[in-house]
């Protein structure tokens, strides 16, 4: 029997080979097809052994490869924290290959995407492997670039090469971070292996800063505001598999890297650093869901949406070093369990809603919302399993994202427990507001399914779309399957994460399936307990009940109308309820003070024929106020320095003398 | 026996510390040259007496190359060129030469402190040479700093080549590879530069490297 860890690099090996073979393959017809199906069986093999890893609770398994640095070689480990992320990331990369097989064959350039989408796949896997902080770091840089390739597949797109260039910027930047915070970990000693790390001391104001750092560093990855700016534009820049691949699998990734340092490396964390990310959690959670709100992009406000869970997941995060900071262990494990459960939910319903606006962008070839409305008659199917991730999403039973979120706002009931006065404060705060975001994102999806599926086509784009293929359909059906069944047997997930909360925070939640009719118990009987089961059941017999009165009694009634009016007095279809105006009330709410919106009425002048317009002016602070200050300062250095290109050869021997002279003075002063 | 050649040694790099401050005080060219004969010929001794005390006698072959390029070969060609270019009376400088040996004085006490403390383990004897040595390549990049003529760029580039060749043999077992290779690439670089000196000249009229700068219109 060979190690876990090893059939995982083989599988790795294997999806390199891939992007060999798509790079040789690339002028043949069948590329497309070839390569999809090897990465979709590559994949499902990946997550078996990964699977099998997880549940058959096999202590970690390690690999040592002579490659990289020559005295360091590279390391790899897997564990169960490994294997949980490896199940996410090749059950997104399966599910991406399947709609793959479809949605590729529309590709005008299938060659800019077929060598880098395993490549992408390959990369992330890696970086969940990587044993010791050379390895991660390479790993980590070989997933951005390979996703960057795939954002700028379609590189003419003026768009598109702004958001690869805004990307590439944050990437570099978020690689720095995280190389800075690898570098304080190994301290003066340099001992880079995740062992050799786990086991030395750090001082309290070190770990503070590789926290600091590593907000940054995997937060930028993750989307954390305020070093989201990059994922709105490079996600929906990418085609829809890579873009569902980006935001259910690659942000995840980020967190692991965040989980891997702070909770295994860093040693006992102090309850400061979980109010630290209890808050950037909470701020992006809301901030995140509000920027989906405004937006018409169908793409762009899935981005934006997982912007808002990333927030969720790391305010969980947070509520975990809080507990666990203060020897609440099983509050601790309830916390971070909910954490996982989120990022396992994500991946599914985000990867179904991106393979789905995906489906949408392939038959009508629009992603605007407001050129969309009627495809639940002409792409019923789409529609259906469209409306499964949006409910999923939105955090109702009896589906996945419920019963995550419930498990959170569990942990944050627990807070009475804590000992400090700003924590007891801060954690409802923080409750609160997930839970403001969760309603915002509930009326979030309610506009991005009613506008695009429901009403009337407002474009004859719209208007003449087709159903998909049946490769993409078999992708969204299963991802929606999965949601479903994640949804009413939870038990069986949360038995599943229980090694990994065991070797993370050294505590576990109680065995679900020990309970009757399949209810989770996160604490005691007492206090709290669902039942998926018993909630879909309630569910569909309440809806059956009332789609039969409704019919029985409303819908046949003879009503009154006006005539030849069919129930529709106005026959354009502007006049539905659009986007924006379905989101007028929260914007007027929340958006007149987090994005400065103002509007207006542009009248025209007594006697002019233009009709008079309603004008609303929305600015993104964050960009304003923060981006485009340092944009600036970079660009006034940049300028100065320009000036050193035009030296004459004396002052450029000047230069050189007087750095000698100055690093000489240096050593002169200081050895 | 041993003391009088730590002095001797001591006596002939400090000479070539103070002929590359003649060097710097220098402005004529063809005194310049001079200078620059003299300094290979002090490097050729300091090398030659290294080689005595160390009992190595490849580094004689270095001595000897010192003497026959360094003083002789290369500072004739240059009469040549100079005379050929009919600029021998020309007096440049983009500094002043008293700022530009105080500032010298500054590099020599810089490097004498910075070489004393850092190489406090060392023999003796190396120590000073170092020392020495960092003065002089410090002072020939101050001469190229300073002058605008390509004609002095180039003496000063060769003496502090000439320091590096003080500090290799100052410092025990350099292989002779090392130095004919070093020798042949300053021999390149001459001619290279001789060449260059005669295209400047002909396309400009003079060899002041602001013709350069003037050309690509930059202002000094």
């Amino acid at each position: 029997m060979i190690p876990a860890v090893t059939q995982q690099i083989w599988c790795v090996a294997a999806l390199l080979g891939t992007t060999a073979l798509a790079i040789a393959a690339s002028r043949s017809r069948q590329s497309t097809a070839i390569v999809y199906g090897t990465t979709f069986s590559i994949s499902l093999v990946a997550l078996a052994g990964a699977l099998l890893a997880l549940i058959s609770r096999t202590s970690a398994t390690e690999l040592a490869l002579p490659i990289g640095l020559p005295w360091l070689g590279s390391h790899f480990r897997l564990d169960a924290l490994a294997a949980f992320f490896l199940v996410v990331v090749n059950l997104g990369g399966a599910a991406a290959s399947l709609y793959g097989l479809g949605y590729g064959s529309h590709e005008s350039a299938p060659q800019r995407i077929l060598p880098f989408f395993p490549a992408f796949l390959a990369g992330m896997n890696l970086v969940v492997l990587a044993d010791d902080a050379f390895t991660y770091l390479l790993c980590w840089e070989f997933m951005s670039l390979a996703s960057w390739a795939l954002v700028m597949a379609h590189h003419r797109d003026a768009d598109n090469a702004r958001a690869g260039y805004v990307y590439l910027v944050m990437a570099s930047f978020g690689t720095l971070a995280l190389l800075l915070a690898f570098g304080l970990l190994a301290g003066a000693g340099g001992s880079y292996s995740f062992a050799a790390i786990r086991a030395a001391q750090h001082t309290p104001s070190e770990a503070a800063l590789v926290l600091a750092l590593m907000l940054l560093g995997a937060g930028s990855k993750a989307g954390l505001i305020p070093l989201h700016v990059w994922l709105p534009l490079a996600h929906p820049a990418a085609p829809s598999h890579v873009s569902a691949l980006m935001s259910g699998v690659m942000t995840k990734v980020a967190i692991y890297g965040f989980i891997r340092i702070v909770f295994d490396l860093l040693g006992p964390p102090s309850w400061s650093a979980g109010v630290a990310v209890l808050i950037l959690g909470g701020a992006t959670a809301v901030m995140g869901i509000l920027y989906a709100l405004m937006e018409k992009d169908l793409k762009r406000l899935l981005a934006y949406s997982t912007i808002e869970n990333i927030g969720v997941i790391f305010a969980s995060l947070g509520l975990a070093l809080a507990f666990q900071a203060n020897g609440l262990g099983l509050a601790a494990a309830l916390a971070f369990t909910a954490a996982l459960f989120h990022v396992l939910n994500h991946s599914f319903f985000k990867s179904l809603l991106f393979f789905g606006a995906g489906a949408v962008l392939m038959s009508t070839g629009e992603r605007d919302m407001e050129k969309l409305g009627g495809l639940i008659h002409r792409m019923p199917l789409t529609s259906f399993v469209f409306l499964v991730g949006c409910v999923a999403i939105s955090a109702l039973p009896p589906f996945n994202g419920f019963v995550s979120e419930w498990l959170m706002f569990q942990a944050v009931l627990q807070s009475p427990d804590l000992p400090q006065w700003l924590l007891k404060i801060m954690v409802p705060a923080v409750g609160a507001l997930l839970a403001l975001a969760a309603a915002l994102a509930a009326a979030c999806f309610v506009k991005a399914f009613g506008v695009t599926f429901l009403g009337r086509a407002r474009s004859p784009a719209a208007e003449a779309a087709r159903e998909v293929d049946r490769w993409s359909l078999a992708a969204m059906f299963s991802l929606a399957a999965l949601c479903f069944l994640a949804g009413i047997v939870p038990g069986l997930v949360i038995d599943a994460l229980s090694p990994v909360a065991q070797a993370v925070i050294g505590h576990r939640m109680p065995v679900q399936l020990d309970d009757a009719w399949l209810s989770i118990v996160p604490i005691a009987e007492s206090r709290s307990s669902y039942n998926g089961l018993l909630v879909f059941a309630f569910i569909t017999a309440a809806a059956s009940l009332a789609a039969y009165f409704i019919h029985r009694f409303a819908s046949r009634a003879i009503r009154r109308g006006p005539a030849w009016g069919c129930g529709f007095a106005d026959p354009t279809p502007a006049a539905q309820y659009s986007g924006v105006s379905f989101v007028q009330p929260i914007r007027r709410v929340f958006g007149t003070l987090v994005f400065q919106a103002r509007e207006h009425v542009d009248m025209p002048a007594p006697g002019e024929m233009r009709p008079a317009r309603l004008k609303v002016d929305m600015h993104d602070l964050i960009w304003e106020r923060l981006y485009t200050p340092v944009t600036e300062v970079v660009w006034f250095f940049a300028d100065r320095l320009n000036q050193l290109q035009f030296l004459t050869i004396r002052r450029y021997l000047s230069l050189v003398f007087a750095t000698l002279v100055t690093l000489l003075l240096a050593l002169a002063i200081w050895s | 026996m041993h003391n009088l050649a730590f002095d001797i040694a001591h006596l002939l790099a400090g000479g070539l510390v103070l002929i590359s401050f003649m060097m710097l005080y220098q402005d004529r060219l063809y005194a310049l040259l001079n200078i620059f004969a003299l300094h290979a010929v002090v490097l050729a001794a300091s090398v030659a007496w290294q080689a005595f005390i160390q009992n190595a006698p490849h580094l004689y072959v270095t001595a000897a190359i010192a003497l026959v390029f360094k003083a002789i070969v290369i500072p004739v060609a240059l009469h040549r060129i100079i005379k050929q270019l009919g600029i021998h009376r020309d007096i440049e400088t983009a500094v002043s030469i008293g700022p530009t040996m105080l500032a010298g004085m500054g590099l020599v006490a810089l490097s004498m402190v910075l070489m004393l403390r850092v190489t406090g383990a060392a023999d003796p004897l190396a120590r000073e040479d170092l020392a020495f040595a960092l003065s002089v390549v410090l002072l020939g990049l101050l001469v190229m700093v300073t002058r605008r003529n390509a004609v002095s760029q180039v003496v000063g580039f060769m003496s502090l080549e000439n320091g590096l060749v003080l500090a290799a043999t100052g410092a025990k077992g350099m292989p002779l590879v090392v130095e004919i290779s070093v020798a042949f690439s300053i021999l390149i670089a001459f001619i290279v530069i001789g060449v260059f000196l005669f295209r400047i000249r002909e396309r400009f009229d003079t060899v002041d490297v602001g013709a350069l700068d003037e050309f690509r219109g930059e202002r000094r």
